[in-house]
């Protein structure tokens, strides 16, 4: 069984739009509301998923390991990570999760360098990835062209090896360092992102790193 | 001078009062009380006895002893937030423990 986390908060605008896309195709779908403070627990019960809550905000890497954890405990075979907001297409899914079906690797990750369609602001691009990827490079030893892409499939044991202990989101980094670590078996596949908003910005890297060096810190 | 350090004599006598009820009703540990004691000892021992400051100050080749207590507070303050920080983020994962084994638990299923 596939399952789909979708984490998300406020995002009762998009989300609809999202799972009823989803919906259409052989997945468990699982949204964990993050305490959001608009409609979007409401308006994910319209659809055919499963639908968590958490009580209180607990940030991006968080709601995805309530997902995950959750999966797991249904009898998950392959996660997939998923945003709220639209950005990734549904019908990419499938691509992430064919290399894992052939058998030929434990974790897929999207890459929005390895193709093709997605349209990167040029700041983006040409700065805050490069000197992410540096970062990632130096700091983890992970050598990946998108180590903070969202999109992402992993198999049952993956899922039970790599808790995410992140709550905001240096999750991407942990979660590619710690398979890294466990040395699972990685893919990349090019994925397409749609740009709404320029995201996080430079200021939520250095709030990234900030996590990471504390991370190591205080273990 | 005289009346700020009768003040602090009898401030410090105040807590040292109180320390010593905390560790009878057996709320605080030998190691706690016997560190609070000396601490406040040793601030008694300064206001009286501001030159002491100097010879530990010189001994370890700093001009003024006044010097030597800023320097001293500022390793303790980092030391202090350093601490606040590691007790906050066990106390921030904790909190994610608990929101996500209620989520868990309540979540609706399809």
């Amino acid at each position: 069984m596939i399952f789909v986390i979708v984490p998300a908060y406020n995002e009762g605008k998009r989300i609809g739009q999202v799972l009823s896309d989803l919906s259409s195709l052989p997945y468990r779908v699982v949204v964990v509301d993050d305490a959001s403070t608009d409609d979007t627990f409401e308006v994910a019960q319209k659809y055919n998923v499963d639908v968590l809550r958490h009580r209180i905000n607990r940030q991006q890497g968080a709601a995805l390991q309530t997902g995950n954890q959750y999966a797991l405990e249904a009898g998950a075979d392959v996660i997939v990570h998923f945003d709220a907001d639209g950005q990734f297409l549904v019908s990419e899914i499938k691509d992430i999760v064919a290399p894992i079906e052939r058998g030929e690797c434990d974790v897929v990750f999207g890459s929005r360098f390895l193709n093709k369609k997605s349209q990167l602001p040029t700041l983006k691009k040409y700065f805050i990835f490069p000197l992410g990827r540096l970062v990632n490079r130096t700091l983890l030893g992970v050598k990946l062209t998108d180590p903070q892409s969202g999109f992402r499939a992993m198999t049952r044991e993956v899922a039970q090896k790599v808790v995410i202990e992140q709550d905001g989101m240096a999750h991407c980094s942990e979660i590619v360092a710690k398979v890294h670590d466990h040395k699972f078996k990685i893919k990349e596949v090019p994925m397409t992102v749609i740009y709404h908003e320029f995201g996080q910005g430079f200021g939520g890297g250095l709030k990234i790193l900030k996590d990471l060096l504390f991370s190591k810190l205080t273990k | 001078m005289i009346y700020l350090q009768v003040l602090i004599t009898l401030f410090i006598i105040a807590i040292l009062f109180k320390l010593f009820k905390q560790r009878q009703n057996n709320k605080m540990s030998v190691f706690g009380f016997v560190i609070w004691s000396v601490l406040w000892l040793v601030v008694l021992v300064v206001f009286w006895q501001p030159d002491t400051t100097t010879y530990l100050a010189n001994f370890l080749g700093i001009g003024r002893g006044a010097d030597l207590a800023i320097y001293l507070s500022i390793v303790a303050i980092f030391y202090l937030l350093f601490r606040i920080y590691v007790r906050l983020s066990k106390i921030e994962s904790e909190i994610t423990k608990v929101v996500r084994k209620d989520a868990i638990k309540n979540a609706e299923k399809k």
